[in-house]
């Protein structure tokens, strides 16, 4: 690839204050580049990561949904509590292709409304995130599990690896949820790279008309992002419990703006149309990277809400102020070659 | 087998209790250039998606290789090689060239999974077919609509296509680009293929087509050679009235008073050294091609862009020109040139695009007076001859020479001293076309209003503009009388003045 478009894309930008937000960490307290550090962002990118690769799906698509989160808090209790009350100790698998379905079920609801109604996306999902809301309160009467049945308790110690840092005698764990951030982002990346069905996600994003002139499935690809944007939510619900030991239904809120940030912060146009995986997980890392280390950086952690906000307008807007600016002015030189050169 | 690569016997087609379509034939021979002309609503693009598969007829059949069909589908229109390209194009602004070449090939092969080497391949023999070099992996929304015409050209010839349908396929392009397309279609046309070509545009039928056919209300009017046609005729048969128009001239004209006046005006990398002076009664035209800085030239008398040096007078009191606000306080107005983009709010009334730009005058107490807003409208409907049902309903209800004709009213409420028009009539009906040049004149004649015409329609400026300024690489490099002209005079000294100091590459 040429230099220039490297430079156009907005990933470059959030891969240069990445780089450089790193650098002034280590240079401050000389904790970033640690084994701990590392391993402990991995812990915490692992369930916006797999809502991100739903979610940009869905953006690519030219559309929105901010019902994700709760569509992973509703799968997320609905699973745990029942295997409380029933005392399951069978295959945790189970336990992840259920939330999978019913994520799924939730998500495929937004896609009909969306696709045969022809909604506006951001009126739907918000409808159906406060009726899933309203259903884990009301009908299954939501509270804090602290006692966490036997299969996910053990899962939520099941580690792949620990660092321990010997300066501080901290240490860290890999979890095993990794894998299925990692699975996530493969599936993902494979979907929208290399079949025709991804090919089509970025076409109606591009422009739904020609798509459907084209021979594409309109409807059918926008019920496909909303049920696998649900279902990619249902398994992070119950992931999240495993990898805090807990269930608690208020983790998720606001959830949806953070993971719209990283996305829209990866490089995806939140018009629909383009955006890819790898802009995406850098866009999750940025958003948590800030999030966990302005401590490092001095900074109280009551200000992480405000830089994070900046930061969001300061990545996405290096690219929309080249274009604001190109606008007013004339670019190409069409006194140029009259100029007698 | 027959000469015809397809006939279309008696298509009938209604909307609700419109006859869009009624007993219209039309025959298109094997390696034919045949153009479709006709008026907005005359029919031309109900056959087309009726001939795609878009439509089904209510009556009527189709014969392709000697077989009758009464309802073709999409996917059997594509089997027997008939392609259509829209006039957007119907491309992705966000996928690279080789996959908008591709994806509908592999869309008609079922496939599922992307190969991009093949991908690639097939972008790369298509471009080849039609003699282009265009990056693959460029994105088409950073290139041209020149390109973008191209890119959808390729597209339609990978499924063997015999019949390649263009719908006002030049409509965006620069007359260069037209005669490179024109060379494309030749190219198509020697390897048998039959080109159906809609256009409006009498110089280009006479230099594409062979045969033509006119439709006028959704009736065939006549298929004819092209050879021998005169626009005289041409015009007729597309609008079923004689319509005369001669040249411009402005009475007594006081040459000691301008309206509008501009000495050495300069914008960086637009335009350089511009002098001219309206004086009251002129109609002036300034003309020169695409990117010639003639619509800089528009955007910085209305404030879109700030002056880098040079003087305004407006009355022969020099004034400063900062923003559109600043301008419509001026009374200077400017009738853009996309009116769907820059003309007009698309979702709006009819009624609200007509006070949109005037809405200060149409209040009481402080607060919009929806009586005067309606009254407002009718006016200017009445005034400019406008064809609607209710002021109330959307502005896209309206055919494109009415809806110039709202933007044109709105500005007019402005009560303006200076009117800039950038290409009024583009997309315009032959009929709503010399409503809006007639009326254009009828205020010059006024002698309160200073109009100035952009326009690359040779025949607009010279009919309408008693003086014509040709615009080249941001100079002024000629300053003619019109009626000192011919239609084909102005045209060479446009083409002329370009091309002696041309380095495309």
């Amino acid at each position: 690839m040429k230099y220039n478009k490297i430079v156009k894309r907005n990933e470059f930008f959030v891969v240069l204050i990445l780089i450089l937000f790193s650098i002034l960490i280590q240079m401050k307290s000389g904790q970033f580049f640690t084994p701990n550090n590392l391993v402990d962002l991995a812990r915490s990118i692992t369930v916006p990561g797999i809502m991100a690769c739903g979610l940009l799906m869905v953006i690519a698509s030219g559309n929105i949904d901010v019902s994700f989160p709760y569509t992973a808090m509703l799968c997320m209790f609905l699973i745990t509590d029942y295997w409380s009350k029933v005392q399951y100790s069978g295959p945790v698998i189970w336990g992840f292709l259920l939330a999978a379905f019913l994520g799924a079920v939730l998500g495929f609801i937004n896609g009909i409304l969306a696709a045969w109604m022809k909604l506006p996306t951001l009126i739907i999902t918000l409808g159906t995130c406060t009726i899933y809301t309203g259903f884990t309160q009301g009908v299954l009467k939501s509270h804090v599990i602290s006692v966490l049945p036997e299969p996910l308790e053990q899962m939520s110690k099941h580690n792949l690896f620990t660092v321990a840092d010997s300066a501080s005698g901290l240490s860290s764990s890999m979890h095993i949820s990794i894998i299925i951030l990692l699975i996530a982002i493969i599936s993902a990346h494979f979907i929208l790279k290399y079949t025709m069905l991804g090919r089509g996600i970025y076409a109606v994003g591009g422009d739904p008309v020609a798509a459907e002139r084209a021979g594409f499935s309109v409807a059918w690809i926008r019920i496909f992002v909303f049920t696998f944007c649900g279902m990619l939510g249902g398994i992070a619900g119950l992931t999240q419990v495993t990898v805090s030991g807990m269930c608690q239904i208020n983790f998720f809120d606001g959830y949806e703006m953070t993971v719209i940030a990283a996305v829209v912060l990866g490089g995806a146009s939140i018009s629909g149309g383009n955006g890819n995986v790898f802009g995406t997980m850098l866009g999750v890392i940025m958003m948590k990277l800030i999030h966990n280390n302005l401590i490092l950086l001095g900074i109280p952690t009551s200000w992480s809400k405000f830089m994070t906000g900046a930061l969001i307008i300061a990545g996405v807007s290096m690219t929309a102020y080249k274009q604001v600016v190109a606008q007013k002015r004339v670019n190409t030189n069409i006194l140029a070659d009259g100029e007698g050169q | 087998m027959s000469e015809n690569i397809i006939e279309v016997h008696k298509i009938s087609k209604h909307f609700g209790g419109v006859t869009a379509l009624n007993e219209v034939d039309l025959e298109i021979k094997k390696g034919e250039i045949h153009c479709l002309a006709g008026e907005n609503g005359s029919g031309k693009s109900t056959l087309i998606k009726i001939i795609s598969g878009f439509y089904s007829p209510d009556s009527g059949h189709i014969v392709i290789d000697d077989k009758e069909y009464s309802n073709l589908s999409i996917s059997e229109t594509i089997q027997l090689g008939i392609q259509v390209i829209y006039q957007d194009m119907s491309i992705f602004p966000n996928l690279t060239v080789a996959e908008n070449i591709a994806i509908n090939h592999e869309l008609y092969n079922k496939r599922k999974i992307v190969n991009w080497r093949e991908v690639n391949r097939i972008a790369q023999l298509a471009l080849e077919r039609i003699g282009v070099d265009i990056p693959l992996d460029a994105i088409v929304g950073d290139l041209s609509v020149a390109d973008k015409q191209l890119i959808a050209i390729a597209r339609s010839l990978l499924h063997n296509a015999r019949l390649i349908i263009m719908d006002e396929a030049t409509s965006a392009l620069t007359r260069k680009e037209v005669s490179k397309l024109f060379s494309i279609i030749h190219r198509l046309q020697e390897e048998g293929i039959s080109i159906l070509f809609v256009s409006h545009k009498l110089d280009e039928v006479f230099e594409i087509a062979d045969r033509y056919t006119v439709f006028r209300n959704g009736h065939k009017v006549v298929t004819d050679d092209a050879e021998g046609i005169d626009s005289k005729k041409f015009v007729y048969y597309m609008t079923g009235r004689e319509i005369s128009e001669d040249y411009f001239m402005p009475q007594d004209i006081d040459e000691t008073r301008s309206i509008l006046k501009v000495e050495n005006l300069c914008l960086k990398n637009g335009f350089k050294d511009i002098n001219f002076a309206i004086h009251p009664g002129e109609i002036i035209g300034i003309t020169g091609l695409l990117g010639s800085g003639r619509t800089e030239l528009a955007k910085t008398l209305f404030g879109l862009f700030q002056a880098t040096s040079g003087k305004i007078y407006l009355d022969d009191q020099e004034i400063t020109i900062n923003s559109p606000m600043d301008a419509l306080n001026k009374r200077i107005a400017y009738v853009p040139e996309d009116r769907l983009t820059e003309g007009l709010f698309l979702s709006q009334t009819i009624e609200n695009n007509m006070s949109a730009a005037n809405i200060d005058n149409l209040r009481s107490n402080g607060v919009i007076d929806y009586e005067k807003v309606k009254s407002n409208t009718n006016s200017w409907v009445r005034e400019l001859g406008i064809k609607l049902n209710q002021t109330t309903d959307s502005i896209q209800t309206l055919s494109g020479g009415n809806q110039q004709k709202v933007v044109l009213g709105k500005w007019l409420s402005t009560n303006p001293k200076v009117l800039i028009l950038n290409a009024p009539t583009v997309g315009v009906d032959i009929g709503a076309k010399f409503d809006i040049h007639y009326y254009l004149r009828q205020l010059a004649h006024s002698k309160q209003y200073g109009i100035i015409i952009i326009s690359d329609d040779i025949d607009e400026v010279l009919m309408n503009c008693n003086r014509i300024f040709i615009i080249k690489k941001g100079r002024i490099v000629q300053e003619c009388v019109n009626t000192e002209l011919t239609r084909e005079k102005l045209q060479a000294l446009i083409l002329e003045t370009t091309e002696d100091s041309d380095h495309e590459i």
